[in-house]
């Protein structure tokens, strides 16, 4: 890690964070999911959270997402605790989940214009801006369409063109692509990282394909059950392909365990 | 080949269709129709009168103020109630949902509520209360309000959790929540339970006058009875009859406007 990167003040924050579901006294028991994690994510990082079903990946997305309380620790996204001051993060965090998520009672417009709405943007405006965003992924002429009338690439079109037309700071991209085809999905991952990186946002994208991580990320937390850091890797540019092909040799070797 | 498969194709008259389904409609009343006109042959008209003579008396009450005044009457109590109950009963299952003490106080109530027939229900208003709209409106609410409750708790329980969290995450308040998620995801529920409480309420309606009041339909068949008019309380009874299939048939529109998102698969149930 270089100085500069170091001196940041980091966008998001776990410090020694534990996250438990259940009752002890049920018969159930308590479920770890998330043990003692620290981490930092800095403004303009886009960072891929990779690991095995069950690592605990969703639920520290819930918890940046401000959807979920750490049982010990402190998450701090922006300076602010996102479960408390859920509010304050109003127009600042945007979300593209697994599944889509559309309002099937709203077109493809509408449901793009959605946190908009929540920020009282004006009717024209905010129509505007959800038109740029359909445009822009190829979604032209498909504005009036209700969601049953789409395709499963094409929802997931329009759920990121919802989490960009907000101009969210923080994107949280949780295994948004992982019901599409391959070739549908490689085309959206390709797409997102240029809008994320163009418009330089700080993402953190879940995913437990280790291809993904490496075409997304430029850097990869890879996490092990209960979600703890098995490995953090910086990706550069000038990274050889030997050198790459070993590091997912690594995580491979790391995941398999 | 083509021109063969063409050639046996069976020819399509336009509006065939509808005049098929207008008439697959109206087969079931014109043969029930049919049945009653014959028994008028066999019956006097105090048992089974002429479907002719219940026509009249139809026209009758819809040309005649004063009568037709006691057809609102019954159709305005009919709505107030309804929105009476509909009002509480949102309210009620809003609290039910949100505080589980509400929901462990509440159920048990009006699930006691539930088992109270409506005919108690008209006696204890005519004992506790005067004024004979209030008794009436009184005797809707309650029979109603039940069904209301619980179906609005079975709306906002079975709302996609998924949806809610992905509107939550664009931290609406209260007011955004409620119009963009909450109202169209219960709506569908919202408007079956007022086609299933509208035949209730017409039937309870008619009980509630025909007992505590001097006017509207209930009382009308009351005097029907009294005469031992039997053409007229078929008129009666189909005026309400009338009111009923009307307000099923808005609904119905409100359902076809504000569903018109839904996919509609090719091949139906």
């Amino acid at each position: 890690m270089n100085m500069a990167v170091q001196n940041k003040i980091p966008e998001i924050r776990f410090e020694n964070v534990s996250k438990q579901f259940g009752n002890p006294d049920s018969p159930l028991g308590v479920f770890q999911a998330v043990d003692d994690l620290s981490l930092d994510i800095n403004q303009g990082e886009l960072v891929a959270l990779l690991g095995k079903t069950g690592c605990g990946k969703s639920t520290m997305f819930n918890m940046i997402a401000g959807l979920s309380e750490p049982s010990k620790g402190t998450v701090v996204v922006s300076g602010q605790n996102p479960f408390k001051n859920f509010d304050w993060f109003r127009g600042k965090i945007a979300i593209v989940f697994q599944n889509d998520r559309l309002l099937p009672w709203r077109t493809a417009v509408q449901n793009v214009e959605l946190g908009l709405e929540m920020l009282e943007v004006p009717k024209a405006e905010r129509h505007e801006a959800s038109m740029h965003w359909l445009n822009k992924l190829g979604l032209a002429g498909h504005e009036n369409d209700y969601p049953h009338a789409l395709s499963g690439g094409m929802r997931q079109r329009v759920s990121i063109a919802r989490a960009f037309a907000t101009n969210a700071e923080l994107l949280l991209c949780d295994e948004p692509f992982s019901a599409l085809d391959e070739i549908t999905a490689q085309k959206l991952r390709t797409e997102f990282a240029r809008l994320v990186r163009e418009n330089g946002k700080t993402a953190v994208f879940i995913t437990h394909s280790i291809n993904e991580a490496f075409d997304i990320g430029d850097r990869i937390i890879v996490l092990k059950r209960p979600a703890r850091i098995a490995h953090d890797i910086e990706l550069s540019s000038n990274m050889s392909g030997d050198e790459k092909e070993k590091i997912r040799e690594t995580i491979k070797a790391s995941l398999s365990q | 080949m083509t021109s063969a498969t063409s050639d046996n194709a069976p020819v399509r008259i336009p509006g065939m269709a509808s005049l098929k389904n207008i008439a697959m409609t109206a087969a079931p009343f014109a043969v029930m129709a049919l049945v009653w006109q014959f028994g008028s042959l066999f019956f006097p008209p105090y048992l089974f009168p002429s479907l002719v003579d219940v026509f009249w008396r139809c026209l009758d009450i819809l040309t005649d103020w004063s009568a037709f005044s006691d057809v609102l009457a019954t159709a305005g109590r009919i709505l107030a109630g309804l929105a009476g109950a509909f009002i509480i009963g949102c309210l009620l299952g809003f609290l039910i949902v949100q505080s589980k003490l509400g929901d462990r106080f509440l159920s048990p109530v009006l699930i006691f509520f539930q088992g109270i027939p409506a005919l108690s229900w008209v006696v204890f208003a005519i004992i506790w209360f005067h004024g004979v709209e209030f008794r009436i409106l009184f005797i809707m609410v309650v029979t109603t309000l039940p069904a209301f409750t619980f179906q609005v708790v079975g709306a906002l329980r079975a709302m996609p959790k998924d949806l809610l969290e992905m509107v939550m995450s664009f931290r609406p308040t209260r007011l955004k929540f409620f119009r963009v998620m909450i109202l169209p995801a219960v709506l569908p529920e919202i408007l079956t339970s007022w086609k299933v409480n509208l035949g209730n309420a017409s039937r309870v309606v008619v009980v509630a006058e025909l007992v505590g009041a001097s006017g509207g339909v209930g009382y009308q068949l009351l005097q029907q009875q009294q005469l031992f008019d039997m053409a007229g309380a078929l008129a009666w009874t189909l005026q309400l009859v009338f009111f009923v299939l009307l307000f099923q048939w808005v609904l119905t529109l409100i359902e076809t406007f504000a569903f018109r998102y839904r996919a509609v698969s090719e091949r139906a149930l």
